[in-house]
């Protein structure tokens, strides 16, 4: 059986993860002042956000990191074990930019600006060997290029969750049931409305008519900027199923221009009762329950 | 085979369903009602549905066949206590139940049969004189 000679990457022939080592831990400040010049001089730079101070601990921060990764002589997969220090300091990095406001370019610039002055203290340090520089050039760039996209993974994934946190604050914000009178339900509806926002509001809406056992339900829909066949569609589910637990809803708050969407689309708002304003829903509200008002002549 | 306790309160028969009804159940309460209301000169019928999780479009079906039996025997049924999640469901069916008539609970079922009553007591005292 002939032998097949492994012919090996030449990466691994050479020891190069101490060289870069020892390269970052002789030129640490150096490396930081350029990476800071760059950073100041960019157009990203905000120095609103993040003060000089701070700017500086963490790329000291990172470099430390970076350089401990090295010396495993991993340049390729950041997810092994020896890259997790420099993955949770970024992750922690990518969403307090997130988190304060940074643009995703912003953030990423972070690790870009640290090409230009890795490549210039390099270039001084292997001036004579210019075959070593470009396979240590090689590696390193590999490998911010693996984090740059890691750091945009990271803020896009927390500027995620900090939409949807905000979606689920907005259903729980804009649907309050409020109690206008004992058997009297008002439902002020605020914003254009949508499948998941008219079921979350139907749903808070028929729990509290079991809760206060309510008779009347007023869904006022002046916040709600336009009326379409869908909308109608959801009110009416909503009436309806207020009806078949025993409840009358009545619409109110319909502006002009909705009463002429309502009539130019043709929809059928069936029987339900509709009201130009809250004051006369509550109004025919209070009949249907057996209520009057009525002024104090003596104190008028 | 199970059946569903029909009690009388006065000239009210009233009906509280708290398993789950299968479609012979479900006949036979249709057919138990309507005997009653006959036997009993009921004025009015209050279905009681608070402990139901579940209802189906045959149910749907038998609460308006009952509803119109009973409309035929000079009774009003009043369907009570539909849970909120079961209203839901219902609406997303598409079975709106009409020609049902619904209250919160046995208190307002009672209140909105006393109105039908009075109503109908007031109809016909015309028609003598």
């Amino acid at each position: 059986m002939a032998l097949i000679p492994v012919t090996k990457d030449k990466n691994q022939e050479v020891p190069s993860d101490n060289r870069l080592y020892g390269f970052l831990e002789r030129n640490e400040v150096i490396l930081i002042d350029g990476w800071m010049r760059d950073m100041r001089n960019s157009l990203t730079r905000r120095e609103d956000l993040i003060s000089e101070k701070d700017l500086r601990k963490e790329s000291t921060n990172f470099v430390r990191l970076l350089r401990e990764g090295i010396q495993s002589g991993n340049f390729q997969d950041i997810e092994k074990p020896e890259w997790t220090d420099v993955r949770s300091m970024l992750t922690d990095l990518s969403q307090s930019r997130a988190e304060a406001g940074f643009s995703p370019s912003e953030t990423v610039m972070f690790i870009f600006s640290f090409k230009q002055p890795l490549y210039q203290e390099l270039r001084k340090e292997f001036e004579k060997d210019p075959e070593t520089l470009a396979s240590e050039f090689r590696n390193v760039i590999t490998i911010l290029d693996r984090f740059v996209l890691f750091v945009s993974e990271a803020y896009q994934k927390t500027r995620d969750a900090i939409i949807s946190r905000q979606q689920q604050e907005l259903l729980e914000l804009s649907t309050p049931v409020v109690q206008l009178w004992e058997g009297i339900l008002a439902l002020p509806m605020i914003g254009t409305l949508d499948s998941a926002r008219t079921q979350t509001a139907m749903e808070a809406l028929l729990q509290q008519i079991v809760e206060t056992g309510s008779q009347i339900a007023i869904i006022d829909i002046t916040g709600v900027p336009t009326v379409d066949t869908l909308v109608a569609q959801h009110l009416i589910k909503t009436v309806t199923a207020a009806r078949l637990m025993g409840a009358d809803c009545i619409i109110s708050g319909i502006r002009p221009q909705i009463a002429a969407t309502i009539v130019h689309l043709g929809l059928d708002l069936g029987n339900v009762t509709t009201k130009a304003n809250l004051a006369d829903a509550f109004v025919v509200a209070l009949q249907r329950t057996g209520k009057k008002l009525s002024s104090n002549v003596e104190a008028a | 085979m199970d059946r569903i306790p029909i009690l009388r309160l006065g000239n009210i028969l009233l009906v509280t369903i708290q398993i789950d009804m299968h479609d012979r159940l479900a006949m036979a309460l249709q057919e138990d009602l309507t005997e009653q209301i006959v036997k009993v000169q009921a004025k009015g019928v209050l279905i009681d549905i608070s402990a139901l999780d579940i209802i189906d479009s045959f149910m749907g079906r038998m609460f308006a066949s009952v509803a119109a039996m009973s409309r035929v025997l000079d009774a009003r049924t009043v369907v009570v206590g539909m849970q909120p999640a079961v209203a839901i469901t219902l609406v997303e069916l598409g079975m709106s139940l009409p020609g049902i008539q619904t209250a919160l609970n046995i208190d307002q079922g009672l209140a909105l049969l006393e109105k039908f009553q009075a109503k109908g007591g007031q109809s016909r005292a015309r028609y003598q004189a």
